[in-house]
């Protein structure tokens, strides 16, 4: 009999995630990153970089529906969106739900992983075609320093502040976004976990960074079950939108969008954090 | 790629946490150089394939080290891991002595000789400075003169006191709209030798640590015709000797010993580094060596030696290609930071055919002054804001150096940062004190002054005296004020500048730099 064959995520120096594998779709090494998909019984197909888990087919939908639609209730007229990361194409299928928008430059540094996803993900990368996108193979650093006062809405979708992704947490990211952005900008992250040590340390330096750089910071959270400790942090950053006093859920309810996780109740509440978490997060500003 | 549908295992390696965004147990295996270069004697590394041997025998050690392979030392084997404490061994027939070497490191230096083509190496293990004493005591008996500039590292001027030699400053040219010192002119070379026939030789910076190359060549004619030793402090310029694009190296000009910092550009351990000998000192490598051996350890790191012998390989075989790329980097770097405004990343096109005769591609050398920041400030910004290090900061400038070990996305990071400065601190550039050279006034030799009787006064009140101790920021460690030179108030000014932007100043007995020991009058 074959051998059973398991994937796992070490989540902390002693303790980790397991999948059992049943087939390896994509191994490779590109320019940037190791990318692997395989399928799973229970998750269906996981993506995952140099060894991380980025989306899994069954819970992907609550990470893309969080740091899509949170922003997109608030901003009142999205029109110029820039997506840096997400070369699994989640966060742009929900993007192009909105028909208000016009354009989305999206800079993914890897193309790799947009083919593969492509290929393997078609449900997750179903927005390729879309006419509205403009899709840049670059490093988002370096494409955002040359932006001034352009998009309403940055999504910073990447990966760990480790490897390719390590420039998209830093103070100066931060502040090449606020320039990109219009007088009213909104400015969503993946904000990492508060449970284990070397995430929560990351969550709080880039809560530092980006109160350091926004007059307005709030993180919102979401149950990701394939994340470390399955809680997972969303920052939302803005020039002038309070993501609470300026949400219109009325107006939101009113396009009549499907969407499993996200609904305007869980708006208000996501906001609302665990003391513990409250603490971190405040443990790093002055 | 693999095709769709084939099951294949995980690899273990990939179900572990990884960081750096390499995948462990990727990159980690040595090349087997020999069959990727055959024939090529580059790629042997004596050193390293004897010390590998001497892991794998397992001998039983009744020798130092005490820490026995680490067993007697869990807190350190635990820090720097088991591997490197068992290849921290003693010197041993198996691995040679560095103090009379004759095996596996006389032929790692052979090889290092040959790659840098230079007619004999050292390995030293004491940094630059030690190979700028060797270089400087075996050229000088007590009195002998010494040409060079002035804006020289510390070790020089230390070098001077020991070997009791008398210090000839040319004056480096100075960069008017920069403030920075310059290389030496060869006129003024020229004219110094004629003025001091009988000194001994002639040292040149090259690179200075901005980057700035003399004409080297020309230099060296000038002083082999007056029958003088040329000395080149390499320590920034390892790359010179493996890309074209490079200024010339110490070796090719036809000099006869260099200094290189294998360390700070060329990638080996911190305080390793080469003194090269050239085909004219060839005939006296016995006594150098015996020079060198008067203050070098007994017991050489093998950590060290080791660290030597790889990068040298990897230099010799690969160093064009590595130094095409950081080139390439540094290019890229400069054409942005000058598109941001304000900043001025220079590059050859300041040089001026003299005493900027030549610049290094690699240095990302830029000046601030126009954004109304001294130098010092935007390194102490960077760091303190950005995590990010460069190098220095001085006045007028600061330096990133851009090595082996740099990728796009952190020359990326230390742009956006920049940005992010100019728009948030940049100020009206009023106000900022313009050279970073003072001229020296010089009363006595530095041994003379350093071994003085002295009187110890509060550096304000020193004005007018002779200074018996240094006086420097480090880095760049060059010395405001060096032993011998008078206490002029353009230099005390200067320093308090220095001390107000925030340079970390040293040099002096006293740690505050607040006080002066000056040559009792
Ligand atoms: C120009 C110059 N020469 C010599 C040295 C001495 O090198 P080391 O620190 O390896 O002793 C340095 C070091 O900073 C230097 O900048």
């Amino acid at each position: 009999m074959a051998k059973e064959l398991w994937f796992a995520e070490y989540h902390d120096d002693n303790t980790r995630l397991g999948m059992r594998v049943t087939r390896e779709l994509v191994a490779m090494q590109s320019e940037f990153q190791a990318i692997e998909i395989f399928e799973t019984p229970t998750f269906g197909r996981v993506l995952t970089l140099d060894g991380l888990v980025m989306l899994t087919e069954k819970d992907e939908f609550i990470y893309h529906d969080m740091i899509i639609h949170v922003p997109m209730a608030v901003h009142p007229k999205v029109q110029n969106v820039l997506l840096i990361g997400g070369g699994d194409g989640g966060s742009l299928r929900e993007l192009c739900r909105y028909p208000e928008i016009e354009q989305i430059d999206m800079v993914e540094i890897d193309s790799e992983v947009v083919n593969q996803c492509r290929r393997f993900l078609p449900q997750v990368a179903a927005a390729y075609d879309d006419p509205r996108l403009n899709l840049i193979f670059a490093d988002g650093l370096k494409f955002v320093r040359h932006n001034t006062d352009k998009y309403d809405l940055i999504v910073i979708d990447s990966t760990d502040p480790f490897g390719p992704g390590e420039s998209l947490f830093t103070k100066e990211f931060y502040g090449n976004c606020h320039r990109a952005l219009r007088a009213d900008g909104i400015l969503v992250n993946q904000h990492e976990s508060p449970y284990y040590p070397a995430d929560a340390e990351e969550a709080r330096l880039i809560y530092q960074r980006l109160t350091a750089t926004f007059p307005l910071v709030r993180v919102y959270q979401a149950h990701i079950p394939c994340y470390p400790s399955g809680h997972w942090l969303f920052g939302f950053a803005s020039k002038r939108w309070d993501p609470l006093q300026d949400f219109d859920a009325e107006r939101w309810n009113a396009r009549g969008l499907y969407t499993r996780y996200y609904n305007t109740d869980l708006h208000t509440g996501c906001f609302q954090l665990p003391t513990y978490v409250k603490e971190l997060l405040e443990s790093g500003v002055e | 790629m693999t095709e769709s549908g084939k099951a294949r295992p995980v690899p273990p390696e990939r179900l572990r946490r990884i960081l750096n965004g390499t995948l462990l147990g990727q990159g980690n295996e040595i090349p087997d150089y020999e069959a990727l270069f055959p024939g090529n004697p580059q790629a042997k590394a004596p050193l390293y394939e004897a010390v590998s041997l001497y892991r794998s025998k397992r001998i039983v050690p009744f020798d130092v080290p005490g820490h026995k392979q680490g067993r007697g030392n869990p807190d350190l084997r635990a820090f720097l891991g088991e591997d490197c404490l068992t290849v921290d061994v003693n010197s041993m027939k198996m691995v040679d002595n560095l103090i009379h070497p004759t095996s596996v490191i006389r032929e790692a230096e052979v090889l290092a000789a040959q790659a840098f083509r230079a007619a004999d190496a050292f390995f030293m293990v004491n940094g630059t400075s030690s190979a700028i004493q060797g270089m400087i005591m075996s050229s000088l008996n007590p009195g002998d003169e010494l040409i060079l500039p002035r804006n020289v590292h510390r070790s020089v001027i230390n070098s001077l006191i020991l070997a009791r030699g008398t210090p000839v400053y040319v004056n480096p040219g100075v960069h008017t709209g920069l403030g920075i010192p310059l290389g030496m002119s060869p006129a003024e070379v020229a004219q110094t030798i004629r003025e001091h026939p009988r000194a001994k030789a002639v040292l040149v910076n090259h690179p200075t640590y901005y980057g700035v190359c003399s004409n080297l060549k020309e230099i060296t004619r000038l002083a082999h015709e007056a029958g003088m030793r040329v000395l080149v402090d390499e320590a920034h310029g390892t790359h010179f000797h493996f890309s074209p694009d490079l200024p010339v190296s110490a070796m090719e000009a036809g000099a006869d010993m260099a200094a290189v910092s294998l360390h700070k550009t060329g990638g080996s351990l911190t305080q390793s580094s080469l003194l090269l000998l050239g085909e004219g000192v060839r005939s006296d490598a016995g006594y150098i060596r015996q020079i060198v051996n008067l203050s070098q350890t007994t017991s050489a790191s093998y950590l060290l030696m080791v660290s030597l012998d790889l990068t040298r390989r990897l230099l010799a075989l690969k160093g064009r290609e590595i130094y095409d790329r950081v080139i390439k980097l540094a290019n890229y770097a400069r054409s942005e930071i000058n598109q941001i405004g304000g900043y001025d990343a220079f590059s050859n096109e300041k040089t001026d055919g003299d005493a900027f005769y030549e610049f290094d591609l690699t240095k990302l050398s830029v000046h601030t002054r126009s954004i109304g920041l001294a130098g010092i400030e935007v390194h102490d910004l960077l760091r303190d804001e950005y995590d990010i290090q460069v190098e220095f900061g001085d006045l007028g400038n600061f330096l990133a150096i851009i090595s082996v070990g740099d990728r796009a996305v952190v020359i990326e990071r230390l742009i956006a940062a920049l940005v992010e400065i100019l728009e948030r601190y940049g100020k009206e550039p009023s106000g900022l004190l313009a050279n970073e050279y003072v001229k020296p006034i010089v009363e006595m030799t530095p041994a003379e002054a350093f071994y003085a009787k002295t009187d110890l006064l509060p550096l304000l009140a020193a004005e007018g005296r002779i200074a018996a101790e240094s006086i420097m920021c480090y880095p760049p460690g060059i010395p405001i004020l060096a032993p011998g030179e008078k206490v002029t108030k353009d230099v005390i000014d200067y320093i308090e500048y220095a001390r107000a932007k925030g340079s970390l100043l040293t040099g002096t007995e006293d740690d505050k730099v607040e006080y002066l020991h000056v040559v009792r009058l």
